[in-house]
C-alpha cells in the first residue's frame, strides 16, 4: 500500500504511513464527511431539478455578482498587498510592528462587525461618504461596496503569503542583477517577481475563495437587490429560511465544484511556473 | 503511540465524568422566539415565575432565545429543543409540523385568536415633522419617496409589511393585478434590501437613508423611546394587516422532557389578564377586550384585515407570494426588466 501511494522518487522519511493515516482521519471529519453530505442531499433534487435551479436568471446573476466581486477584489489586493509586503519587507521603520500586527485584523473582526463599520463609513452620511458625495460617488450599496467588503477581507491573505518569500529572497542576486546593468525594472520583472509569483498565486486564491464564500459582512454594505447586488451566499440563506434545504444544498455544491475547479486551476499554474523556474 | 492513546482515554474520562447531569429541579423551559419579543420576554417570564411559583409551589427556570424568526424554527427542526415556540408568522410553525412533526397540524386552534395572545399591525416610522407628508400607503408609492423595509424572503416580519401593502391597494383598487402593480411601484422605491428588521432600523435611522421605514407598530415604538421622540414620528395608514404572531407548545419536546404541563401553563397565562397588559406595556396589542380598552390611547385606531380574510391563511400567502418563483420575485424580475 504504501509504495503504491508513494511516488517513485518519494521521500524516503519514515512515518508515511501515520501521517497520511492522520490527514486522511481529520480530513474526512473535518472536511470531506460535512461536505459530502451536502453534496449527498442535493442529489434529491433529479438532475433536471438540479439544472433548473442552477440556471434559473436569478441564480445566474448571483453567481456573477459573487465571482466577479471576489476577482476584482483579488486583483486589487494582489497589488496593493504586494505593496505592503514589499514595504514590511525591505523597509526598516518605526512603527513597523504595529503596522505589521494591524495586518491580520481583519481576520479577528467580526465579518459582521466589519460591514457594519464599512456601511458606517461609506455611507452618504458616513465620513468618507460625505467626501466622496461631493465628486457624485455613491459607494455604500453598490457593487462596488461588495468589492471593498472583499478586499478588506482578503487583503490580509497577500500580505501573508507573499512576505516570508519576499523575505527569503537573496538581496545579493539583485545586486548582482544591477552590477551587471539592469534596471529596476528589469529585476523586478526577471528576478523578483518570477520568485513571488507562485506565492502571490496562493494569497490570490485564497482571497478569491474567501471572498466568494463571505456572506456576514457584504449583506450590511451592499443593498442585496436580486439581479443586481445580490450575493450567492445571501440566496442560499433565503432558500433556508424558505425551508427549501434541496435548493439551498443544490447551490452549495455548484458553489463548492466552483471554488474548487478554482482553487484547483491555480494549484496547477503554480505547478506550472515553479516548474518553469526550476525548483 | 501507547502513551498517546492512554493520554486521549484519560481525556475522554474526565470529560464524562465533568458532563452536567441531569437536574431534577427546578423545572426548566426553553423559549424559542423571535428578535424583538426580548424585553416583552424577559418582564413575562418573571411575572410567570412568580405566579407559577404561587399557584403550582414550583419554581420555573425560563431560557430565551431570540434571533430571525424563520432561523429559530429551522434550529427547531434541526433539533433545539424548544418547548414553548414564540414567533413572528404562522408560517415558521407550520414547517416545524411539516419538517419535524415536533406538533399536530391542527397547533394553531389550540389556542385562542389563531394562537396569537397579542398582535401588532405595520406602521409608518418617518422623520420628525413629517418632511414628505407621508399620510397613507398612496404616498409610498409617489417617485419622491424612499422607503426601507427588509426583504419579505429573508425576514418572516416584513412580509407582513409586503401583505400590508398588497391588502391595501387590493382593497382600494378592487383588483388582484392593480395590487400587483401598485407593490411593483412600492418595491421602485426600496433602495436597499436589509436582511432583517433590525438591518433595516439601523439603516433608516443610523445610516439616514429613506424618507420611511415600514415597520411593526411595536418596534417602531422601540425604536422612537431609545432614539427620541423628537426625531421620528410614526404614521398609522388607514388600513394595515393585523400582524399575528403565534405562539405554540411544541408537544413531542415537552413530552420528551416532560414540562407539557408548565409550558401549557406558560402559554396560557399570556392571556391572563396580567400577561395582556404586559403584552401591551411593551407595545403589542392585546387581544382581551378588557385591557385594550385601557390601553386604547396607545393603540390608534384603523382598519385592520387579516391573513385569513384577504390570503386565505399563511399556506397560501407563503406559495403565492415567497415562494421561488412567486409574486415576490416576479415583481423583481419585472423590475429587472425594465
Amino acid at each position: 500500500m504504501k509504495k503504491f501511494l508513494l511516488k517513485k522518487n518519494g521521500s524516503k522519511l519514515p512515518g508515511f504511513g501515520l501521517t497520511l493515516g492522520f490527514s486522511l482521519a481529520y480530513m474526512s471529519f473535518l472536511v470531506l464527511i460535512p461536505l459530502g453530505a451536502l453534496v449527498l442531499y442535493s442529489t434529491r433534487s433529479t438532475p433536471a431539478g438540479f439544472l433548473a435551479i442552477i440556471s434559473d436568471d436569478r441564480v445566474s446573476a448571483a453567481f456573477e455578482v459573487s465571482v466577479l466581486s471576489a476577482f476584482y477584489a483579488a486583483l486589487v489586493n494582489c497589488f496593493f498587498g504586494l505593496a505592503i509586503a514589499w514595504m514590511l519587507t525591505r523597509y526598516e521603520f518605526y512603527g513597523k510592528k504595529i503596522i505589521d500586527a494591524l495586518i491580520d485584523l481583519p481576520f479577528a473582526i467580526p465579518t459582521a462587525v466589519a460591514g457594519i463599520s464599512l456601511a458606517t463609513v461609506f455611507s452618504a452620511n458616513g465620513a468618507l461618504g460625505k467626501l466622496l458625495a461631493n465628486f457624485n460617488i455613491e459607494i455604500a450599496y453598490s457593487r462596488t461596496s461588495i468589492v471593498i467588503a472583499l478586499i478588506f477581507i482578503g487583503f490580509p491573505f497577500i500580505v501573508r503569503t507573499v512576505q516570508p518569500v519576499l523575505e527569503d529572497l537573496d538581496q545579493e542576486v539583485e545586486e548582482a542583477a544591477s552590477s551587471l546593468g539592469a534596471n529596476f525594472f528589469q529585476i523586478f520583472t526577471r528576478i523578483i517577481f518570477p520568485a513571488i509569483f507562485p506565492a502571490l498565486l496562493t494569497g490570490f486564491a485564497l482571497a478569491f475563495a474567501r471572498g466568494l464564500g463571505e456572506y456576514g459582512s457584504i449583506i450590511f454594505i451592499s443593498s442585496n437587490m436580486p439581479y443586481e447586488t445580490e450575493i450567492v451566499p445571501l440566496l442560499i440563506v433565503k432558500k433556508l429560511l424558505q425551508f427549501d434545504y434541496v435548493g439551498a444544498s443544490v447551490i452549495g455544491v455548484a458553489m463548492l465544484v466552483c471554488a474548487f475547479l478554482l482553487l484547483l486551476s491555480i494549484n496547477f499554474l503554480q505547478g506550472y511556473a515553479r516548474n518553469r523556474r526550476g525548483t | 503511540m501507547k502513551r498517546l492513546l492512554k493520554l486521549s482515554l484519560a481525556l475522554l474520562s474526565t470529560l464524562a465524568i465533568t458532563l452536567p447531569v441531569h437536574a431534577a429541579d427546578p423545572i426548566e423551559l426553553l423559549n424559542v422566539s423571535y428578535d424583538p419579543t426580548r424585553e416583552l420576554y424577559r418582564a413575562y417570564n418573571e411575572a410567570f415565575k412568580a405566579h407559577y411559583k404561587q399557584t403550582a409551589g414550583k419554581d420555573v427556570v425560563i431560557k430565551q432565545s431570540h434571533g430571525g424568526s424563520g432561523g429559530q424554527a429551522r434550529s427547531v427542526i434541526d433539533g433545539l429543543e424548544a418547548d414553548v415556540v414564540t414567533l413572528a408568522l404562522a408560517f415558521d410553525i407550520d414547517a416545524i409540523v411539516d419538517k419535524a412533526h415536533l406538533l399536530p397540524e391542527n397547533w394553531q386552534s389550540r389556542l385562542a385568536h389563531n394562537s396569537s395572545p397579542y398582535t401588532s399591525t405595520i406602521v409608518f416610522l418617518v422623520r420628525a415633522g413629517n418632511p414628505k407628508k407621508i399620510k397613507d400607503w398612496d404616498d409610498l408609492v409617489r417617485p419622491d419617496v424612499k422607503i426601507i423595509t427588509p426583504d419579505p424572503k429573508n425576514s418572516g416580519g416584513a412580509r407582513w409589511n409586503y401583505l400590508a401593502a398588497w391588502a391595501y391597494a387590493l382593497e382600494k383598487y378592487g383588483s388582484e393585478d392593480k395590487a400587483r402593480e401598485f407593490v411593483g411601484n412600492l418595491f421602485k422605491n426600496v433602495p436597499i434590501l436589509d436582511s432583517g428588521a433590525r438591518g433595516s432600523t439601523n439603516t433608516f435611522v443610523q445610516r439616514g437613508l429613506g424618507d420611511v421605514l415600514l415597520a411593526w407598530e411595536n418596534e417602531a415604538y422601540l425604536s422612537i423611546n431609545e432614539l427620541g421622540k423628537d426625531k421620528f414620528e410614526i404614521v398609522s395608514p388607514s388600513l394595515s394587516i393585523l400582524a399575528e404572531p403565534t405562539i405554540s407548545l411544541v408537544d413531542e419536546n415537552a413530552k420528551k422532557k416532560g414540562t407539557t404541563e408548565v409550558a401549557t401553563e406558560y402559554l396560557n397565562y399570556l392571556y391572563s389578564k396580567e400577561g395582556q397588559r404586559i403584552a401591551a406595556r411593551h407595545y403589542y396589542r392585546p387581544t382581551d377586550p378588557e385591557i385594550a380598552k385601557e390601553f386604547a390611547a396607545q393603540f390608534p385606531a384603523l382598519k385592520l384585515i387579516t391573513i385569513n380574510d384577504v390570503f386565505g391563511g399563511w399556506k397560501k400567502a407563503q406559495k403565492v407570494h415567497f415562494s421561488d418563483g412567486g409574486e415576490f420575485d416576479k415583481l423583481y424580475t419585472a423590475l429587472k426588466k425594465k
